[in-house]
């Protein structure tokens, strides 16, 4: 199949893909995080009476209601793309990814149908108890809403709960808890939702430094700062720890990635984690030459974080293409790695495996269908490396893997020694004072986004060429449609998000140098 | 007539979009957003492929099984 495809509209594909998730991207995490920080504030009006919390929860929601009029519904072209882009990987993933995505369908719908209504249009109208509860349940529904996307991207990374029928050409799914409650699916939920929080803490720490800086609205700004730092500092250790147990996942199901992540070309026991260092651009995976221009590693940490053992061998690059070291399999028993050459050997047992069925179910051959369908269920799983013409292509994007999951780490750890600082300045000393920290703050904001999107550069290019893991590759899931249409549609989008983006940027600046009112919103 | 719960839900809804400010122009922008998603990409850019090209599930099975095992 792909010796006559034109490579090209893959690559096309793939950048339209990540343009527009990445523009989505830049919407969501502010509604998962500025959710929760309002009903904080909102709570506070409602145990004390103040009508100053009033007033703040009543600004951050009008900033909550631009970002989200802003964002919603910018996910949806992603779907569109998949119907015409990724048809072939639409068809294939079946019912997994119809599932969570109709849950999140229709979640949406009732959420932003009726609660974000009475939070907007309800002050007044209804009693104050029956306002808070539409405002925790806006917020724990955009979260919940996030869960089944990231449950169908946790899928692709780690395919659990399923089984494929040769008959459809379609994965169905066998056990839905298996696909919700998958390890991967987990930690993906915890660590996004997690990243968006901080990002929203620091939005709003950022924002009310800006009003300490211009002395307006210090009340406002101190309290926000109050409630976003505390919930900030939470959220950026809990970032932590969920990354922790990513990166733990990711050393199991994804061993590429993380020899990806750490440009650790040749694997040993006891390796430790890079903090600071630049991979040798030139290096191939069978080369002598060195893996790093420069580092500085902490020793053994890779071995202790990837596998909780100091000694554990952490498999690179060449080891994962050449195969022959031991690992544990999905049922926990030890297995010796088989080389890349021998999974595309299986892959293609598996590829002309269900060609053989599918000529055998049309001849009415059931001894023949039994016969090949033993043969594809017994190489399904990889399935995907039949459609392999080089090793290499099974390497994704050294550089760019590491350099973000370094921007993502470090800034990430840098925002909890920020957050501390913050809180610690906003309720023992006069943090208006500290005008250093009033602008690093406001630099800050741009930084959570940097971070957040890195993340996902780590996560989704990391994975390549995969777009489910081992069973179906890029190459394999986009459709044959021309690069022209492709190339156009992706200006279209960079016009179209652009414009919103700069939409949301002019009207939240406006708001926010118009400062808290009362009023509608 | 006014007790009428629908009748409530509705002036809920007519009052909180009568007297809105800044959500005036976040709802046209949202307006204007999805009529260029639904009326114009949808339409004229990303049609579903197989539902497009196929009529029953069948054909698209039996197109992808030929695509992912280039059997032609």
């Amino acid at each position: 199949m792909t010796d006559s495809f034109d490579l090209s509209v893959v690559d096309w594909s793939k950048a339209q893909f990540a343009l527009t998730a990445m523009y989505h991207w830049i919407f969501v995490p502010l509604t998962l995080g500025l959710g929760f920080i309002i009903a904080f504030m909102e709570t506070l009006y409602v145990k004390t009476g103040d009508e100053e919390w009033k007033r703040i929860t009543k600004f951050w929601m009008t900033l909550f209601g631009i970002n989200f009029a802003i964002g919603v519904a910018t996910g949806i072209i992603l779907e569109f793309e998949f119907g015409t882009n990724w048809s072939n990987y639409s068809w294939f993933v079946g019912d997994i990814f119809g599932a969570p995505l109709a849950i999140e369908g229709i979640m949406a719908f009732f959420m932003e149908t009726t609660f974000i209504a009475v939070m907007f249009f309800g002050w007044n109208k209804v009693s104050k108890k029956f306002h808070l509860l539409s405002t925790w349940l806006v917020a724990i529904g955009a979260n919940l809403s996030a869960l089944w996307i990231l449950v169908a991207n946790a899928w692709m990374q780690y395919p659990a709960g399923m089984h494929f029928n040769p008959d459809s050409a379609r994965n169905e799914m066998l056990n839905f808890w298996d696909v919700l409650f998958s390890p991967v699916a987990i930690n993906k939920f915890l660590h996004t939702i997690s990243s968006g929080f901080l990002l929203a803490s620091a939005f709003v720490v950022g924002i009310s430094a800006w009003y300490l800086l211009k002395n307006r609205h210090t009340l406002l700004a101190k309290r926000s700062i109050i409630i976003a730092s505390v919930f900030g500092l939470l959220s950026s250790i809990f970032v932590g720890l969920t990354g922790d147990g990513s990166a733990y996942q990711v050393s199991q199901k994804q061993p590429m990635k993380l020899a990806a992540m750490e440009g650790l070309y040749q694997g040993k026991e006891g390796v430790g984690l890079v903090i600071i260092g630049a991979p040798n651009p030139s290096k191939t995976y069978n080369d002598d030459k060195d893996a790093y221009l420069f580092k500085i590693e902490v020793p053994k940490m890779l071995s202790i974080l990837g596998y909780h053992d100091k000694d554990a061998f952490v498999p690179g690059i060449k080891d994962i293409i050449e195969g022959g070291y031991t690992y544990k399999n999905k049922d926990g028993q030890e297995v010796v790695a088989p080389s890349a050459a021998q999974k595309i050997e299986k892959g293609k047992l598996a590829i002309q495996a269900l060609a053989d069925y599918k000529t055998a179910s049309d001849s009415g051959n059931k001894e023949m269908m039994a016969y090949h369908k033993k043969i594809l269920d017994e190489n399904f799983e990889y399935f995907g490396y039949g459609y392999i013409k080089d090793v290499t292509s099974l390497i994704p994007k050294v550089p760019l893997v590491f350099y973000s999951f370094r921007i993502m780490v470090g800034v990430g750890l840098l925002f909890i020694v920020f957050f501390a600082l913050v809180l610690y300045l906003v309720v023992e000393k006069d943090i208006a004072q500290k005008r250093w920290l009033l602008r690093a703050s406001i630099l800050m904001i741009p930084m959570a986004y940097i971070a957040s999107q890195a993340g996902w550069i780590v996560a989704e290019v990391g994975r390549q060429p995969w777009v489910i893991q081992d069973i179906l590759p890029t190459v394999a899931a986009v459709s044959r449609i021309g690069v022209g249409a492709v190339q156009v549609t992706f200006f279209l989008f960079f016009a179209i998000f652009t414009t919103l983006l700069i939409a949301e940027l002019k009207i939240m600046f406006k708001q926010i140098k118009n400062g808290p009112k009362e009023g509608g919103h | 007539m006014k007790n009428n719960i629908f009748y409530k839900v509705f002036h809920f809804y007519y009052d909180g979009f009568k007297n809105m400010t800044i959500g005036k122009t976040l709802w046209l922008i949202i307006i204007i957003k999805l009529f260029i998603m639904f009326f114009i990409l949808k339409i004229f850019f990303f049609p579903n492929i197989l539902k497009k090209n196929f009529k029953t599930d069948e054909e698209r099975s039996n197109h992808v099984i030929e695509q992912l095992t280039n059997k032609k």
